[in-house]
Protein backbone atom coordinates (compact mmCIF):
# COMPACT_ATOMS: atom_id res chain seq x y z
CA UNK A 1 0.00 0.00 0.00
CA UNK A 2 1.61 3.51 -0.93
CA UNK A 3 0.42 6.32 0.92
CA UNK A 4 1.05 9.58 0.09
CA UNK A 5 1.82 12.86 2.46
CA UNK A 6 1.25 16.40 0.75
CA UNK A 7 3.73 19.38 2.97
CA UNK A 8 6.17 21.56 2.03
CA UNK A 9 10.01 22.09 0.50
CA UNK A 10 12.75 22.37 2.97
CA UNK A 11 15.49 21.38 0.46
CA UNK A 12 14.77 20.76 -3.02
CA UNK A 13 15.36 17.83 -4.73
CA UNK A 14 13.87 14.37 -5.35
CA UNK A 15 15.23 11.08 -3.71
CA UNK A 16 14.20 7.70 -2.44
CA UNK A 17 15.21 5.36 -0.30
CA UNK A 18 14.39 3.03 3.31
CA UNK A 19 12.91 5.10 5.99
CA UNK A 20 14.80 5.58 9.36
CA UNK A 21 11.97 7.19 11.74
CA UNK A 22 12.63 8.60 15.40
CA UNK A 23 10.44 9.15 17.55
CA UNK A 24 12.59 11.23 19.48
CA UNK A 25 13.79 14.43 18.69
CA UNK A 26 17.67 14.41 17.33
CA UNK A 27 20.66 16.30 19.16
CA UNK A 28 23.44 17.45 16.37
CA UNK A 29 25.96 18.49 18.30
CA UNK A 30 26.54 15.73 21.02
CA UNK A 31 23.82 13.63 19.80
CA UNK A 32 25.68 12.22 16.96
CA UNK A 33 29.04 11.02 15.91
CA UNK A 34 29.34 13.04 12.92
CA UNK A 35 32.50 10.44 11.46
CA UNK A 36 30.15 7.45 11.72
CA UNK A 37 26.84 9.29 11.19
CA UNK A 38 25.47 7.10 14.29
CA UNK A 39 23.64 8.77 16.73
CA UNK A 40 24.97 8.53 20.41
CA UNK A 41 22.55 9.80 23.04
CA UNK A 42 22.95 7.24 25.36
CA UNK A 43 19.04 7.83 26.13
CA UNK A 44 17.97 7.86 22.80
CA UNK A 45 16.03 5.16 21.26
CA UNK A 46 18.22 4.88 17.87
CA UNK A 47 21.36 5.02 20.03
CA UNK A 48 24.04 3.32 18.11
CA UNK A 49 22.07 3.48 14.89
CA UNK A 50 23.48 4.86 11.92
CA UNK A 51 21.65 6.87 9.41
CA UNK A 52 24.00 7.44 6.78
CA UNK A 53 22.08 6.61 3.35
CA UNK A 54 18.93 6.80 4.85
CA UNK A 55 15.68 9.00 4.86
CA UNK A 56 15.84 10.36 8.00
CA UNK A 57 12.13 10.94 9.58
CA UNK A 58 12.23 12.72 13.06
CA UNK A 59 9.96 15.14 14.87
CA UNK A 60 12.43 18.07 14.85
CA UNK A 61 15.71 19.06 16.52
CA UNK A 62 16.62 19.36 20.00
CA UNK A 63 19.61 20.59 21.68
CA UNK A 64 22.67 22.80 21.01
CA UNK A 65 22.86 25.58 17.57
CA UNK A 66 26.08 22.73 16.37
CA UNK A 67 23.16 21.23 14.75
CA UNK A 68 23.74 22.74 11.33
CA UNK A 69 27.24 22.19 11.24
CA UNK A 70 27.49 18.74 12.55
CA UNK A 71 24.93 17.49 9.69
CA UNK A 72 26.90 19.74 7.54
CA UNK A 73 30.32 17.53 8.59
CA UNK A 74 27.94 14.25 7.53
CA UNK A 75 27.85 15.52 4.38
CA UNK A 76 31.69 16.69 4.13
CA UNK A 77 32.27 13.19 5.73
CA UNK A 78 30.23 11.22 3.28
CA UNK A 79 28.10 9.72 5.87
CA UNK A 80 25.06 12.17 5.52
CA UNK A 81 21.05 10.86 5.60
CA UNK A 82 19.80 10.36 1.91
CA UNK A 83 17.23 12.89 2.54
CA UNK A 84 15.00 14.25 5.78
CA UNK A 85 11.65 14.52 6.79
CA UNK A 86 10.62 15.85 10.19
CA UNK A 87 7.71 17.60 11.78
CA UNK A 88 8.50 20.66 13.79
CA UNK A 89 10.46 23.25 11.37
CA UNK A 90 12.95 24.98 13.72
CA UNK A 91 16.27 27.23 12.45
CA UNK A 92 18.22 24.39 13.49
CA UNK A 93 16.33 21.77 11.12
CA UNK A 94 15.85 24.00 8.37
CA UNK A 95 19.52 25.20 8.20
CA UNK A 96 20.96 21.80 9.51
CA UNK A 97 18.63 20.62 6.30
CA UNK A 98 20.15 23.50 4.13
CA UNK A 99 23.72 22.46 4.62
CA UNK A 100 23.59 18.89 4.63
CA UNK A 101 22.28 19.59 1.41
CA UNK A 102 19.94 16.29 1.00
CA UNK A 103 16.23 17.04 -0.29
CA UNK A 104 14.01 17.86 3.17
CA UNK A 105 10.08 18.53 3.30
CA UNK A 106 8.04 19.79 6.26
CA UNK A 107 5.04 20.22 7.40
CA UNK A 108 2.98 17.71 6.30
CA UNK A 109 -0.96 16.63 6.11
CA UNK A 110 -0.07 13.78 8.72
CA UNK A 111 2.48 13.68 10.91
CA UNK A 112 5.54 11.79 9.46
CA UNK A 113 6.88 9.79 12.67
CA UNK A 114 3.60 8.57 13.01
CA UNK A 115 2.55 7.61 9.66
CA UNK A 116 5.99 5.91 8.44
CA UNK A 117 7.54 2.90 10.36
CA UNK A 118 11.23 1.91 9.75
CA UNK A 119 12.21 0.11 7.00
CA UNK A 120 9.60 1.46 4.58
CA UNK A 121 10.29 2.58 1.26
CA UNK A 122 10.02 6.47 0.79
CA UNK A 123 10.39 8.75 -1.90
CA UNK A 124 10.86 12.91 -1.22
CA UNK A 125 9.83 14.77 -4.37
CA UNK A 126 10.64 17.99 -2.17
CA UNK A 127 9.99 20.21 -5.20
CA UNK A 128 6.14 19.38 -5.30
CA UNK A 129 6.42 18.67 -1.13
CA UNK A 130 5.32 15.11 -1.28
CA UNK A 131 6.29 12.15 0.20
CA UNK A 132 5.48 8.51 -1.10
CA UNK A 133 5.29 5.91 1.56
CA UNK A 134 5.55 2.13 0.47
CA UNK A 135 5.34 0.13 3.93
CA UNK A 136 7.97 -2.69 4.65
CA UNK A 137 5.97 -5.98 3.77
CA UNK B 1 10.65 35.70 0.30
CA UNK B 2 11.11 39.31 -0.25
CA UNK B 3 14.57 40.87 -0.65
CA UNK B 4 14.72 44.49 -0.69
CA UNK B 5 16.53 46.19 -3.61
CA UNK B 6 19.88 46.25 -1.81
CA UNK B 7 20.09 42.36 -0.56
CA UNK B 8 18.66 41.60 -4.31
CA UNK B 9 22.00 43.60 -5.15
CA UNK B 10 24.21 41.99 -2.82
CA UNK B 11 22.57 38.24 -4.26
CA UNK B 12 23.70 39.55 -7.29
CA UNK B 13 27.26 40.47 -6.59
CA UNK B 14 27.25 44.06 -5.89
CA UNK B 15 29.24 44.10 -3.42
CA UNK B 16 31.47 40.78 -4.06
CA UNK B 17 31.68 36.83 -4.30
CA UNK B 18 31.81 36.26 -0.60
CA UNK B 19 28.95 38.62 0.43
CA UNK B 20 26.91 36.86 -3.11
CA UNK B 21 27.64 33.76 -1.14
CA UNK B 22 26.33 35.03 1.99
CA UNK B 23 23.07 36.25 0.82
CA UNK B 24 22.42 32.84 -1.22
CA UNK B 25 22.83 31.02 2.13
CA UNK B 26 20.24 33.57 4.11
CA UNK B 27 18.25 32.81 0.82
CA UNK B 28 18.40 29.13 0.51
CA UNK B 29 17.43 29.06 4.84
CA UNK B 30 14.92 31.83 5.29
CA UNK B 31 13.35 29.98 2.16
CA UNK B 32 13.32 26.52 4.09
CA UNK B 33 12.20 27.98 6.83
CA UNK B 34 9.46 29.89 5.18
CA UNK B 35 10.83 33.20 6.33
CA UNK B 36 8.77 36.43 4.54
CA UNK B 37 12.31 38.36 4.55
CA UNK B 38 15.39 39.55 6.50
CA UNK B 39 15.78 41.22 9.56
CA UNK B 40 19.21 43.89 10.05
CA UNK B 41 20.91 43.01 12.43
CA UNK B 42 24.21 44.28 13.91
CA UNK B 43 25.62 41.68 16.54
CA UNK B 44 26.84 38.06 15.84
CA UNK B 45 27.74 35.69 18.08
CA UNK B 46 29.05 32.69 16.46
CA UNK B 47 31.54 29.42 15.83
CA UNK B 48 34.65 30.43 13.28
CA UNK B 49 37.72 29.40 15.19
CA UNK B 50 36.78 25.93 16.98
CA UNK B 51 38.93 23.46 15.26
CA UNK B 52 38.31 20.07 13.87
CA UNK B 53 39.20 17.31 11.24
CA UNK B 54 37.27 18.75 8.80
CA UNK B 55 38.08 22.03 8.98
CA UNK B 56 42.26 21.17 9.18
CA UNK B 57 41.50 19.56 5.55
CA UNK B 58 40.02 22.14 4.33
CA UNK B 59 42.92 24.62 5.62
CA UNK B 60 45.32 22.61 4.35
CA UNK B 61 43.67 22.73 0.56
CA UNK B 62 42.77 26.25 0.40
CA UNK B 63 43.67 27.92 3.41
CA UNK B 64 41.20 29.92 6.06
CA UNK B 65 39.40 31.49 3.23
CA UNK B 66 38.09 28.47 1.87
CA UNK B 67 37.28 27.18 5.50
CA UNK B 68 35.11 30.18 5.93
CA UNK B 69 33.54 29.51 2.55
CA UNK B 70 32.81 25.62 3.40
CA UNK B 71 31.78 25.92 6.46
CA UNK B 72 30.45 29.42 7.76
CA UNK B 73 29.25 30.06 4.32
CA UNK B 74 28.07 26.66 3.31
CA UNK B 75 30.02 27.78 -0.51
CA UNK B 76 32.14 25.53 -2.77
CA UNK B 77 33.43 28.50 -4.43
CA UNK B 78 36.47 29.88 -4.11
CA UNK B 79 36.10 33.02 -2.20
CA UNK B 80 38.31 35.84 -0.49
CA UNK B 81 36.38 36.68 2.12
CA UNK B 82 36.00 40.67 3.48
CA UNK B 83 35.93 41.78 7.08
CA UNK B 84 33.15 41.21 8.56
CA UNK B 85 30.63 43.85 8.06
CA UNK B 86 29.06 43.91 11.73
CA UNK B 87 30.38 43.58 15.47
CA UNK B 88 31.49 39.61 15.33
CA UNK B 89 32.40 37.87 18.41
CA UNK B 90 33.53 34.23 18.73
CA UNK B 91 32.04 31.98 20.76
CA UNK B 92 33.88 29.29 23.05
CA UNK B 93 36.06 27.08 21.10
CA UNK B 94 38.69 24.07 21.87
CA UNK B 95 41.62 24.77 24.39
CA UNK B 96 44.30 27.10 23.78
CA UNK B 97 48.72 26.22 24.74
CA UNK B 98 48.13 27.00 28.20
CA UNK B 99 46.06 24.21 28.70
CA UNK B 100 49.07 21.93 26.87
CA UNK B 101 49.49 19.10 29.90
CA UNK B 102 46.12 19.65 31.76
CA UNK B 103 43.90 18.65 28.75
CA UNK B 104 44.60 15.76 26.79
CA UNK B 105 44.21 18.16 23.39
CA UNK B 106 45.49 17.25 19.96
CA UNK B 107 48.62 20.01 19.81
CA UNK B 108 47.82 20.29 16.35
CA UNK B 109 44.19 21.69 17.30
CA UNK B 110 45.91 24.21 19.48
CA UNK B 111 48.20 25.59 16.56
CA UNK B 112 45.19 25.20 13.96
CA UNK B 113 43.19 27.55 16.88
CA UNK B 114 46.06 30.07 16.72
CA UNK B 115 46.35 30.12 13.25
CA UNK B 116 42.35 30.62 12.89
CA UNK B 117 42.44 33.51 15.58
CA UNK B 118 45.03 35.43 13.51
CA UNK B 119 43.26 35.16 10.59
CA UNK B 120 39.59 36.12 11.99
CA UNK B 121 40.82 38.65 14.52
CA UNK B 122 42.31 40.42 11.15
CA UNK B 123 39.00 40.25 9.70
CA UNK B 124 37.06 42.10 12.77
CA UNK B 125 36.08 39.02 14.55
CA UNK B 126 36.36 39.62 18.29
CA UNK B 127 38.21 36.65 19.80
CA UNK B 128 36.16 36.40 23.38
CA UNK B 129 36.21 32.80 23.06
CA UNK B 130 33.09 32.37 25.51
CA UNK B 131 29.90 30.34 25.55
CA UNK B 132 28.71 33.39 27.47
CA UNK B 133 29.71 36.52 25.33
CA UNK B 134 27.03 38.33 27.69
CA UNK B 135 29.04 38.29 30.78
CA UNK B 136 32.18 39.86 28.92
CA UNK B 137 30.64 43.06 27.87
CA UNK B 138 28.73 41.73 24.40
CA UNK B 139 25.11 42.68 25.52
CA UNK B 140 22.36 43.36 22.67
CA UNK B 141 19.94 46.08 23.72
CA UNK B 142 16.10 45.26 24.85
CA UNK B 143 14.40 44.92 21.08
CA UNK B 144 17.55 44.32 19.21
CA UNK B 145 17.60 41.43 16.40
CA UNK B 146 20.79 39.84 16.63
CA UNK B 147 22.14 36.26 15.34
CA UNK B 148 23.63 34.15 18.13
CA UNK B 149 24.50 30.40 18.08
CA UNK B 150 25.58 28.16 21.81
CA UNK B 151 21.67 27.43 22.94
CA UNK B 152 22.77 28.75 26.12
CA UNK B 153 23.46 32.07 25.07
CA UNK B 154 20.47 32.15 22.97
CA UNK B 155 18.39 31.53 25.47
CA UNK B 156 19.66 34.01 27.79
CA UNK B 157 20.11 36.67 24.93
CA UNK B 158 16.19 36.23 24.49
CA UNK B 159 14.94 35.94 27.78
CA UNK B 160 17.03 38.04 30.08
CA UNK B 161 17.94 40.38 27.46
CA UNK B 162 15.20 40.95 25.46
CA UNK B 163 16.83 41.07 22.55
CA UNK B 164 15.50 38.85 19.31
CA UNK B 165 17.25 35.95 17.73
CA UNK B 166 16.50 32.29 16.90
CA UNK B 167 19.13 29.64 17.61
CA UNK B 168 21.44 30.52 14.64
CA UNK B 169 24.00 27.77 13.50
CA UNK B 170 27.68 28.12 11.92
CA UNK B 171 26.42 28.94 8.21
CA UNK B 172 23.49 31.28 9.14
CA UNK B 173 26.00 33.24 11.37
CA UNK B 174 29.11 33.35 9.31
CA UNK B 175 26.51 34.79 6.59
CA UNK B 176 25.15 37.21 8.94
CA UNK B 177 28.31 38.46 9.90
CA UNK B 178 29.09 39.72 5.99
CA UNK B 179 25.86 40.73 5.24
CA UNK B 180 23.84 42.54 8.58
CA UNK B 181 21.02 40.05 7.75
CA UNK B 182 19.48 37.34 8.97
CA UNK B 183 15.80 35.38 7.70
CA UNK B 184 13.12 37.19 10.01
CA UNK B 185 11.16 34.77 11.65
CA UNK B 186 10.98 32.56 14.65
CA UNK B 187 11.96 34.84 17.83
CA UNK B 188 12.12 37.92 15.45
CA UNK B 189 8.41 38.30 15.15
CA UNK B 190 6.45 39.87 18.68
CA UNK B 191 3.60 37.10 18.02
CA UNK B 192 5.90 34.18 18.96
CA UNK B 193 7.72 35.51 21.91
CA UNK B 194 4.54 35.09 24.53
CA UNK B 195 4.73 32.40 26.80
CA UNK B 196 3.01 28.83 25.72
CA UNK B 197 3.06 27.02 29.39
CA UNK B 198 3.11 28.36 33.24
CA UNK B 199 4.76 26.42 35.84
CA UNK B 200 4.17 26.98 39.09
CA UNK B 201 6.87 26.43 41.35
CA UNK B 202 5.96 24.64 44.91
CA UNK B 203 9.53 24.06 46.26
CA UNK B 204 11.40 26.96 47.01
CA UNK B 205 14.30 27.14 44.39
CA UNK B 206 17.12 29.91 45.14
CA UNK B 207 20.58 27.89 44.44
CA UNK B 208 22.37 27.16 41.59
CA UNK B 209 21.97 23.35 42.14
CA UNK B 210 17.71 24.00 42.13
CA UNK B 211 17.50 26.33 39.35
CA UNK B 212 19.40 23.67 37.21
CA UNK B 213 17.00 20.92 37.96
CA UNK B 214 13.75 23.67 37.71
CA UNK B 215 15.38 24.60 33.85
CA UNK B 216 15.92 20.63 33.18
CA UNK B 217 12.37 20.10 34.32
CA UNK B 218 11.00 23.05 31.88
CA UNK B 219 12.95 22.20 29.13
CA UNK B 220 11.69 18.26 28.99
CA UNK B 221 7.76 19.57 29.97
CA UNK B 222 7.72 22.53 26.63
CA UNK B 223 10.22 20.96 24.41
CA UNK B 224 10.49 23.60 21.91
CA UNK B 225 7.99 26.48 23.46
CA UNK B 226 8.08 29.14 25.95
CA UNK B 227 7.96 28.42 29.93
CA UNK B 228 6.58 31.13 31.82
CA UNK B 229 8.21 30.57 35.56
CA UNK B 230 6.03 31.45 38.32
CA UNK B 231 5.87 31.02 42.63
CA UNK B 232 8.30 30.69 45.20
CA UNK B 233 11.87 31.62 43.10
CA UNK B 234 13.23 34.32 44.69
CA UNK B 235 15.30 36.38 42.85
CA UNK B 236 17.62 34.47 40.47
CA UNK B 237 21.35 35.92 40.17
CA UNK B 238 22.85 35.82 36.17
CA UNK B 239 24.23 32.60 37.28
CA UNK B 240 21.19 30.98 37.97
CA UNK B 241 19.78 32.12 34.96
CA UNK B 242 22.57 30.93 32.48
CA UNK B 243 21.88 27.81 34.46
CA UNK B 244 18.63 27.57 33.89
CA UNK B 245 18.50 28.59 30.59
CA UNK B 246 21.29 26.34 29.60
CA UNK B 247 19.58 23.00 31.24
CA UNK B 248 16.44 24.10 29.64
CA UNK B 249 18.33 24.35 26.36
CA UNK B 250 19.29 21.04 26.69
CA UNK B 251 16.58 18.45 27.80
CA UNK B 252 14.41 20.73 25.32
CA UNK B 253 14.92 23.11 22.46
CA UNK B 254 13.82 25.88 24.56
CA UNK B 255 15.20 29.07 23.30
CA UNK B 256 12.98 31.85 25.23
CA UNK B 257 11.28 32.00 28.58
CA UNK B 258 9.99 34.75 30.66
CA UNK B 259 9.89 34.91 34.57
CA UNK B 260 7.33 37.47 35.11
CA UNK B 261 9.03 40.67 37.19
CA UNK B 262 12.30 39.46 37.15
CA UNK B 263 12.98 39.09 32.81
CA UNK B 264 12.42 42.16 30.65
CA UNK B 265 9.42 41.36 28.52
CA UNK B 266 6.91 40.24 31.19
CA UNK B 267 5.63 42.46 34.49
CA UNK B 268 2.95 39.99 35.07
CA UNK B 269 2.21 36.59 34.01
CA UNK B 270 -0.47 37.96 31.68
CA UNK B 271 2.15 40.23 30.12
CA UNK B 272 4.03 36.77 29.14
CA UNK B 273 1.27 35.15 27.98
CA UNK B 274 -0.12 38.68 25.51
CA UNK B 275 -3.17 37.93 23.96
CA UNK B 276 -3.17 33.87 24.27
CA UNK B 277 -5.09 32.79 27.47
CA UNK B 278 -2.64 31.94 30.62
CA UNK B 279 -2.32 28.37 30.39
CA UNK B 280 -2.83 26.05 33.49
CA UNK B 281 0.16 25.68 35.49
CA UNK B 282 1.76 22.63 35.50
CA UNK B 283 3.02 22.16 39.24
CA UNK B 284 7.02 22.04 39.84
CA UNK B 285 7.10 20.54 43.70
CA UNK B 286 8.92 17.92 45.85
CA UNK B 287 8.46 14.99 43.76
CA UNK B 288 9.20 16.66 40.28
CA UNK B 289 12.37 17.98 41.79
CA UNK B 290 13.38 14.44 43.02
CA UNK B 291 12.71 13.16 39.71
CA UNK B 292 14.59 15.69 37.59
CA UNK B 293 17.30 14.65 40.47
CA UNK B 294 17.62 11.19 39.79
CA UNK B 295 17.26 11.95 35.92
CA UNK B 296 20.06 14.24 36.12
CA UNK B 297 22.37 11.43 38.04
CA UNK B 298 21.08 8.20 36.10
CA UNK B 299 24.29 8.23 34.39
CA UNK B 300 26.53 7.64 37.15
CA UNK B 301 27.12 4.10 38.57
CA UNK B 302 30.55 3.99 40.02
CA UNK B 303 31.04 6.08 43.01
CA UNK B 304 35.30 6.90 42.60
CA UNK B 305 35.34 9.87 40.83
CA UNK B 306 37.85 10.84 38.42
CA UNK B 307 37.28 14.19 37.19
CA UNK B 308 35.11 17.34 38.49
CA UNK B 309 33.47 20.16 36.23
CA UNK B 310 32.45 23.06 37.28
CA UNK B 311 31.35 25.82 34.89
CA UNK B 312 29.07 25.59 32.28
CA UNK B 313 28.13 27.51 31.08
CA UNK B 314 31.08 29.46 31.52
CA UNK B 315 31.87 30.42 35.44
CA UNK B 316 31.08 33.67 36.39
CA UNK B 317 33.58 35.66 38.48
CA UNK B 318 31.32 35.15 41.52
CA UNK B 319 31.30 31.06 40.93
CA UNK B 320 34.80 31.40 40.42
CA UNK B 321 35.00 33.14 43.97
CA UNK B 322 33.10 30.49 45.82
CA UNK B 323 34.59 27.54 44.29
CA UNK B 324 37.74 29.41 45.92
CA UNK B 325 36.48 29.52 48.68
CA UNK B 326 34.95 26.16 49.00
CA UNK B 327 38.94 24.36 47.61
CA UNK B 328 41.08 27.29 50.26
CA UNK B 329 43.18 25.29 52.48
CA UNK B 330 41.91 21.56 51.18
CA UNK B 331 43.93 19.33 48.71
CA UNK B 332 42.46 17.20 46.03
CA UNK B 333 42.73 13.85 46.13
CA UNK B 334 45.17 11.95 43.64
CA UNK B 335 43.10 10.29 41.55
CA UNK B 336 40.83 12.83 40.89
CA UNK B 337 41.43 16.23 39.22
CA UNK B 338 39.15 19.25 38.99
CA UNK B 339 38.83 21.90 36.34
CA UNK B 340 36.37 25.29 36.06
CA UNK B 341 35.89 26.46 33.47
CA UNK B 342 35.44 30.47 32.77
CA UNK B 343 35.85 33.02 29.68
CA UNK B 344 39.47 34.48 29.28
CA UNK B 345 38.10 37.97 30.05
CA UNK B 346 37.14 36.86 33.58
CA UNK B 347 40.00 34.71 34.23
CA UNK B 348 42.21 37.77 34.17
CA UNK B 349 40.03 38.78 36.69
CA UNK B 350 40.33 35.54 38.74
CA UNK B 351 43.94 36.00 38.30
CA UNK B 352 44.04 39.61 39.95
CA UNK B 353 41.70 38.34 42.65
CA UNK B 354 43.39 35.59 44.28
CA UNK B 355 40.94 33.11 43.33
CA UNK B 356 42.86 31.16 40.74
CA UNK B 357 45.99 30.54 43.29
CA UNK B 358 43.76 29.36 45.52
CA UNK B 359 42.01 26.75 42.98
CA UNK B 360 45.61 26.15 41.85
CA UNK B 361 47.11 25.21 45.10
CA UNK B 362 44.23 22.84 45.97
CA UNK B 363 45.38 20.84 42.69
CA UNK B 364 42.67 22.18 40.69
CA UNK B 365 42.62 24.04 37.38
CA UNK B 366 40.66 27.56 36.02
CA UNK B 367 40.86 26.88 32.36
CA UNK B 368 39.61 29.07 29.42
CA UNK B 369 37.99 29.61 25.87
CA UNK B 370 36.85 26.00 26.11
CA UNK B 371 35.32 22.76 28.09
CA UNK B 372 35.30 19.29 28.04
CA UNK B 373 32.17 18.84 25.74
CA UNK B 374 33.44 21.55 22.84
CA UNK B 375 36.61 19.97 22.83
CA UNK B 376 36.00 16.29 23.81
CA UNK B 377 38.43 16.58 26.17
CA UNK B 378 39.01 15.20 30.13
CA UNK B 379 41.85 14.17 32.30
CA UNK B 380 43.34 11.00 30.90
CA UNK B 381 41.66 7.49 32.01
CA UNK B 382 38.84 9.90 33.33
CA UNK B 383 35.79 7.08 33.40
CA UNK B 384 33.72 8.45 36.12
CA UNK B 385 32.71 12.81 36.33
CA UNK B 386 31.28 14.99 38.79
CA UNK B 387 29.59 17.68 38.12
CA UNK B 388 26.96 21.11 38.93
CA UNK B 389 26.40 21.78 35.67
CA UNK B 390 22.79 20.10 34.43
CA UNK B 391 24.10 20.60 30.78
CA UNK B 392 27.75 19.08 31.56
CA UNK B 393 25.31 15.95 32.77
CA UNK B 394 22.96 15.69 30.26
CA UNK B 395 25.80 15.65 27.39
CA UNK B 396 29.33 14.13 28.39
CA UNK B 397 28.27 10.94 28.82
CA UNK B 398 27.62 10.61 25.38
CA UNK B 399 30.52 12.73 24.32
CA UNK B 400 32.86 11.00 26.46
CA UNK B 401 31.43 7.61 27.10
CA UNK B 402 31.86 8.94 30.92
CA UNK B 403 29.29 8.01 34.13
CA UNK B 404 28.45 11.50 35.59
CA UNK B 405 27.14 12.83 38.58
CA UNK B 406 25.07 16.20 39.39
CA UNK B 407 25.01 18.14 42.42
CA UNK B 408 26.10 21.63 44.04
CA UNK B 409 29.36 22.95 43.83
CA UNK B 410 29.87 21.20 47.66
CA UNK B 411 29.37 18.25 46.77
CA UNK B 412 31.68 18.30 43.79
CA UNK B 413 34.36 19.79 45.83
CA UNK B 414 33.64 17.08 48.60
CA UNK B 415 34.28 14.63 45.42
CA UNK B 416 37.26 16.20 44.57
CA UNK B 417 38.69 16.05 47.80
CA UNK B 418 37.19 12.91 48.66
CA UNK B 419 37.57 10.98 45.46
CA UNK B 420 34.09 9.45 45.85
CA UNK B 421 30.53 10.75 45.26
CA UNK B 422 28.32 11.40 48.40
CA UNK B 423 26.02 13.88 46.65
CA UNK B 424 22.43 13.46 47.57
CA UNK B 425 19.08 15.56 47.68
CA UNK B 426 18.76 18.49 50.52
Amino acid sequence: MTIVLSGRKVVPGVVEGEALVSHETISGWGGIDPAKGTIIERRHELFGVCFTGKILVFPGAKGSSGWSGFFQTTRLMGTAPLGMIFTVITTKAALGAVVTRVPAVTDLDRDPVAVINTGDWVRIDADRGLVEVKEHA
Amino acid sequence: MRLTDHEKAMLDGSEGPAVAAAMDLLVRYGEALDAGGLCDIRNVAGTMTQPSPAKAKLVAEGGWDKAFAVINLDSDADLDIPDMRIPTCQLQQGFGSDADGVAPYPRQFVELQEDAESFYGRKGVNILATCTPYQVGNLPVRGEHVAWMESSAVIYANSVLGARTNCEGTASTGAASLTGKIPCWGNHLPENRYGTHLIDVEVPVRDFLDWGMLGYFAGDLVQEERPVITGDIGIPELADLKHFGAAAASSGGVELYHIPGITPEAATPGDAFGARPVSEAVGYGPRERRRMYETLNSQGNKSDVDFILLGCPHASIDQVCRAAKALEGRQLNSGTQLWMMVPRALKAIADRSGYTEIIESAGGKLLADSCPAMSRSAPEGTTVFATDSAKQAHYLPAILGIEAWFGTLEDCVNAAITGRWTGELR
